[in-house]
């Protein structure tokens, strides 16, 4: 079996005070530090999307990190969009109910 | 280049018979800052070896008494698994001789004669490659003792998340479940217990995280479950707390995802609470089509206790009905392909194995059809109903000494519209009613009989709910979706519970008022139809009457007594 490499890539928009983070291939505990560590390294966005178009799977440990990422940005008053989900991961987001956390269009 | 960090002198052996080569070997190992010791002979090399252990061996091939070759292979035996270089002298210079060298264990060679600049470099290159097998061997037995650390934490970890995870009354005759041992530590968690009135609580959770992390979480989530299901907490009460301690107490990034059930013998429902675990099924034994108990909330854990949904789902449950709760171990198993086992197959599954003996044989089989291999962190449990008049309710034990007993008082309580809505009363009333040691006995018959008592207040008194809805499955939610919406926007109402315990003769008696701010019924017209014994409803009436000595309802129907009696004192 191939095994493609997952990355975490970061964007800052400064007109809009958006911070991106792309998610590429397993979203694992594997990305732990890669994660954290890019929306750590900017200042406190007012807003962040989170582009999971690459992601190919995702684990419990990933929701932990997006919790992680939600107190960041301020708990419940975060606003975090998680955006260009596919199907499977859709239904590991829906069993958790994590749309009642994140904008998930 | 940076300078090597540390190059410390070396003790180097040389063993060389001809003592001409041998000086003016040492004499240039010496200046170069080393200390030496030497051999006139294999034999001479090997006892030096086992004596001052040198870091480094110069070894000429040919030698008296014992030749190079030989004494190679014996230091590098005696060397064991630490590097120590070996540099062959030799004038030889046909292949096949270099080639014996480095059989016997030989690093490099130096040809005669000597070049000290070669020399130096090559002993600098072998110290190097000493010093790199030496970290490497460090730092393989550092990874060793940190393993075995970590072994044996994981092996006490283990051993009490067994503990908490085993208790319970999951070998009761309608509980069948499947832990493969690695879903333990998986994080996966099965508990089970009867409450005070014979019903049966289950929870099968999912922590983020394995190991010793998910243990940590497991046992204030256990100690919450048990200790409050023995108490007669509901579900809802129980899940607000297990919520509110996980939340304390784990990082924000661990969580745990949970079905919560509770198996009502008497009444024969469901009650379910997802959150996060994938959906549980309910078979029905006449075929018809399956309920599926879906995740409606975030896992335990991760809400503020102020934000926590605690609403519950209630389903009828017949006799020969099953109820089916998986891990996620089950659907989200992989193939080669990366494609998941997934819901589509698992429903493909219980339509193949329609028999509730095989199905977890069934599911494992068709895993490892799928995946090519079984599966090791699996977690299922199937429950079903058992005779309601067979399963005598958990009898509790007492350590006092009954001297004490409160024999002669009354008692009423009044519980308004706002603690209506959020508040159980009952525990509280049951551990007071439990000082009377008289009454101990029958402790499970009082709880069943003041959780109907209650819920039928509440429900159809304050509530103003028709019982009548609950004849079909449909009506069954509809009954309990009405439930939820008037509980939660109720602001006017009471019930009001008086309680009367007299002496009489050498035991007594407890009287118990249960009166509500409904609309009343009444009680000759609907008491008098006969209750049908498999519908929906109406099986409260019969237990009330069956579980105390006596009961009746006042003519507007807004008040009910029943009477427990006991007759010895302890």
């Amino acid at each position: 079996m191939a095994v493609t490499q997952s990355s975490v890539s970061h964007s800052y928009n400064g007109e809009n005070n958006t911070s991106s983070i792309a998610v590429k291939g397993r979203f694992d505990f594997s990305l732990h530090q890669q994660f954290r560590e890019s929306y750590e390294r900017e200042g406190k966005s007012t807003r962040y999307v989170v582009d999971l178009n690459e992601t190919t799977y995702m684990d419990s440990s990933a929701l932990g990190m997006l919790l992680l990422l939600r107190d960041h940005a301020g708990g419940d008053h975060a606003d975090i969009t998680l955006s260009n989900i596919s199907s499977d991961v859709r239904k590991i987001l829906a069993i958790s109910n994590f749309d009642k956390l994140f904008n998930i269009p | 280049m940076k300078p090597p960090v540390n190059e410390e002198p070396l003790t180097v052996l040389i063993a060389d018979d001809n003592m001409t080569d041998r000086m003016l070997l040492s004499s240039i190992v010496r200046r170069q800052g080393h200390a030496v010791i030497t051999a006139s002979n294999g034999q001479e090399a090997i006892e030096l070896f086992r004596q001052q252990r040198p870091q480094l061996v110069l070894l000429d091939a040919m030698m008296p008494v014992m030749d190079g070759f030989e004494a190679a292979r014996t230091i590098k035996q005696l060397a064991g698994e630490a590097l120590v270089p070996i540099i062959f002298l030799t004038s030889l210079t046909e292949e096949q001789a270099l080639v014996r060298c480095l059989d016997a264990g030989g690093d490099d060679f130096l040809a005669k004669p000597y070049n000290q600049v070669i020399l130096a470099a090559k002993i600098k290159a072998m110290d190097r490659l000493r010093r790199l097998q030496a970290t490497v061997l460090e730092q393989r037995d550092l990874i060793t003792r940190h393993h075995d650390y970590l072994l044996n934490e994981q092996r006490v970890a283990k051993a009490v998340f067994d503990q908490i995870a085993h208790s319970g009354c999951l070998d009761a005759p309608n509980v069948r479940y499947l832990q493969s041992p690695y879903a333990l530590f998986n994080g996966d968690l099965l508990l089970a217990a009867y409450t005070p009135s014979g019903d049966m609580h289950v929870l099968l959770g999912d922590f983020t995280g394995h190991g010793l992390p998910a243990a940590v979480g497991a046992m204030p989530l256990a100690e919450v479950f048990y200790g409050m299901t023995a108490k007669g907490y509901g579900l809802a009460e129980i899940l607000r707390e297990m919520n509110a301690k996980l939340k304390r107490i784990l990082p924000v990034d661990m969580f745990c995802c949970a079905t919560l059930l509770r198996l009502s013998f008497q009444r024969c429902t469901v009650e379910v609470w997802n959150g996060g675990m994938p959906d549980g099924y309910l078979h029905r034994h006449d075929g018809s089509k399956r309920v599926a108990l879906v995740s409606r909330h975030l896992p335990l854990g991760v809400l503020p206790a102020t934000r926590f949904e605690d609403q519950t789902e209630v389903w009828p449950l017949a006799p020969g009905d099953r109820v089916l709760l998986l891990s996620d171990g089950v659907i989200e198993t992989s193939n080669a392909q990366d494609e998941s086992f997934g819901v589509e197959r698992l429903e493909r599954v219980f339509d193949t194995h329609k028999n509730p003996e095989s199905l977890f044989e069934g599911i494992l089989q068709a895993l490892e059809d799928f995946r090519g291999e079984s599966r090791d962190d699996v977690s299922m449990v199937q429950l079903a109903l058992i005779d309601a008049q067979r399963q005598p309710p958990a009898s509790l034990i007492y350590s006092d000494s009954g001297q004490s007993s409160p024999l002669d008082w009354s008692a009423m309580f009044e519980f308004r519209a706002d603690t209506l809505r959020r508040f159980n009363p009952l525990p509280y009333i049951l551990q007071l009613l439990q000082e009377i040691h008289g009454l101990r006995s029958q402790s499970g018959e009082l709880y069943s009989v003041l959780a109907e008592l209650y819920s039928n207040a509440l429900e159809h008194g304050v509530l103003e709910l028709d019982s009548a809805l609950k004849r079909d499955a449909a009506g069954f939610s509809r009954y309990y979706a009405l439930r939820n919406e008037r509980l939660a926007a109720l602001e006017d109402g009471y019930i009001r519970l008086h309680l009367q315990v007299r002496p009489q003769g050498v035991g007594g008696v407890l009287r118990i008022v249960v009166e509500d701010s409904g609309k009343g019924f009444d009680p000759a017209k609907v008491l008098g139809r006969t209750p049908s014994v498999h519908g929906l409803s109406g099986r409260g009436v019969n237990l009330v009457r069956q579980l105390s000595s006596s009961a009746g309802w006042s003519e507007d129907g807004r008040s009910v007594h029943v009477e427990f009696t006991w007759e010895s004192q302890a």
